[in-house]
């Protein structure tokens, strides 16, 4: 059935759809209409869940991580000062191996207090062992807890799914609701093999010495290698139900463009537009759209990028005295394989509109050029 | 009383559980040595609430033959035992008195 809806209904749509048990959230703009939703569906009783209202994020994360610890689907949604606040507890859910799914609503941090979109407050979070996957349109963000719930069982660490504020969240698309009983097929219930359980009492979390510590390390680290394979896998399956595919990246006419645009999210959307007017007048560009950041596709983005003469990395996002954290991730599976220049563009921080022309500023602000003769470029900022 | 101290190991990491639980390693780890208060319990005024054995944060008091029994090679002397008692027949004692 098709509808009509907002990018944070269709979380909603895709956690219910997903059967969900427990649900923990506290409101936050631009992610509040995610959880007012859920809680009208679960207090109608068409979706069997535990809707707990917690007094923070940090205690909305503490109750998914005891929901999942016994057994139970467990979901929550966020967005930038919320998701610092459950920091620590992101940590402790990875390490924990517990297949929570998380939306986060890409807002950009305070202070300066703001709403608007930019992706530093999920992109902070790159190292607490959550997957994280980037979407560019409701469709996708629905398909995607679906998904996410999958591959977080299978390998047994968490998902974050990540939109942006308003260009996303706040913007209605025509979306395809799967059909519930196709979804039961594709997601059966999660049996979790190591659940609390009064009959077969054990302590979680304890004290381990340095003699055991490392060895967890490297199977949290295994279980993200494993996770490369199962979001391919599942990317796979999930077409053959549905009919639509989500690979670790979405290329656009990468094949024979000389310069790549790498862009994620919604940025991408409007990335494709600028490529097909440029395109129109010989420019051969392409663009590259990230959607998965943890695991990280080493092997896809080298392959997508092998063609290129020029690669442009257009970050949404600031690592303060380095570079765009994107740019930092593509640069990196690059070194050692590719000679490529790499440019990088900081774009849209705070909700800043990225427009087509944004895109044609860049191209021209890289032009002829052989290398990048800077580190980092600001595109349309204020002289 | 007699706790079994030894803590679980593995020889492969195979043999690892994906996350840690139940490793005892607190049980091989006695934090006695710890503790400059001592809880003793007055059993006459005891009425068995068990009230001191929920509260201790390092579970180290035992529930033996109806009684409470502080496990002092375990016990650091917080004294939220004296604390949380009802009848107050937990007095905290400087260690070495």
């Amino acid at each position: 059935m098709k509808k009509v809806m907002m990018g944070n209904h269709a979380i909603s749509y895709g956690a219910t759809l997903s059967r969900v048990q427990v649900i923990a959230a506290y409101p936050i703009t631009p992610q509040t209409q995610v959880v007012e939703l859920l809680s009208e569906i679960v207090a109608d009783q068409k979706l069997k869940a535990e809707f707990i209202k917690v007094e923070s994020e940090h205690s909305a994360m503490a109750a998914c991580i005891g929901a999942s610890s016994a057994g139970a689907r467990a979901f929550t949604a966020t967005s930038a000062q919320g998701l610092a606040l459950m920091h620590e507890l992101l940590h402790w859910a990875a390490g924990a191996r517990l297949p929570i799914v998380m939306a986060n609503i890409n807002r950009a941090m305070a202070p300066p207090w703001t709403i608007w979109s930019d992706q530093n407050d999920s992109l902070s979070q790159r190292d607490t062992g959550w997957m994280q996957f980037y979407c560019q349109s409701n469709q996708e963000v629905l398909d995607s807890v679906i998904i996410a719930y999958k591959v977080a069982e299978k390998v047994l660490m968490p998902v974050m799914i990540i939109l942006d504020a308003f260009s996303l969240s706040h913007t209605y698309e025509s979306v395809d609701i799967p059909d519930q009983a196709l979804v039961d097929k594709y997601l059966p219930p999660f049996d979790y093999k190591y659940k609390l359980d009064v009959q077969n009492p054990h302590t979680y979390g304890g004290l381990t010495t340095p003699e055991w510590y490392m060895e967890f390390r490297i199977k949290m680290h295994e279980a993200m290698d494993q996770a490369l394979v199962e979001i391919k896998k599942e990317a796979v399956a999930f077409k053959k139900v549905f009919g639509r595919y989500y690979d670790t990246v979405d290329p656009y006419m990468v094949d024979d463009a000389e310069t790549v645009l790498v862009t994620s999210g919604t940025a991408a959307s409007t990335a494709r537009y600028a490529v097909d007017q440029l395109r129109a007048k010989g420019n051969k560009v392409g663009n590259l759209r990230m959607r998965v950041l943890r695991p990280f596709p080493f092997a896809d983005v080298r392959e997508q990028l092998k063609n290129a003469k020029k690669v442009i990395i257009v970050d949404r996002d600031i690592s303060y005295g380095y570079h765009g954290i994107w740019a930092q991730e593509v640069k990196s599976a690059l070194y050692g394989h590719s000679q490529v220049p790499v440019w990088n563009f900081i774009a849209g921080l705070g909700g800043r509109d990225i427009f087509p022309e944004t895109f044609y500023d860049i191209i021209a602000q890289v032009g002829k050029k052989k290398k990048p003769d800077q580190e980092l470029y600001w595109v349309e900022v204020k002289k | 009383m007699a706790k079994d101290r030894k803590k679980i190991d593995f020889k492969k990491m195979e043999e690892l559980p994906p996350m840690v639980m139940s490793l005892r390693s607190m049980a091989a780890n006695p934090t006695g040595s710890w503790r400059n208060l001592k809880p003793v319990i007055d059993l006459s005024q005891c009425i068995q609430c068990t009230i001191c054995w929920k509260f201790c944060p390092d579970a180290a008091i035992d529930w033996i033959d109806d009684n409470p029994v502080i496990n002092l090679d375990f016990c650091k002397g917080c004294g939220i035992c004296a604390e949380e008692c009802p009848k107050k027949c937990i007095e905290m004692i400087k260690e070495g008195k």
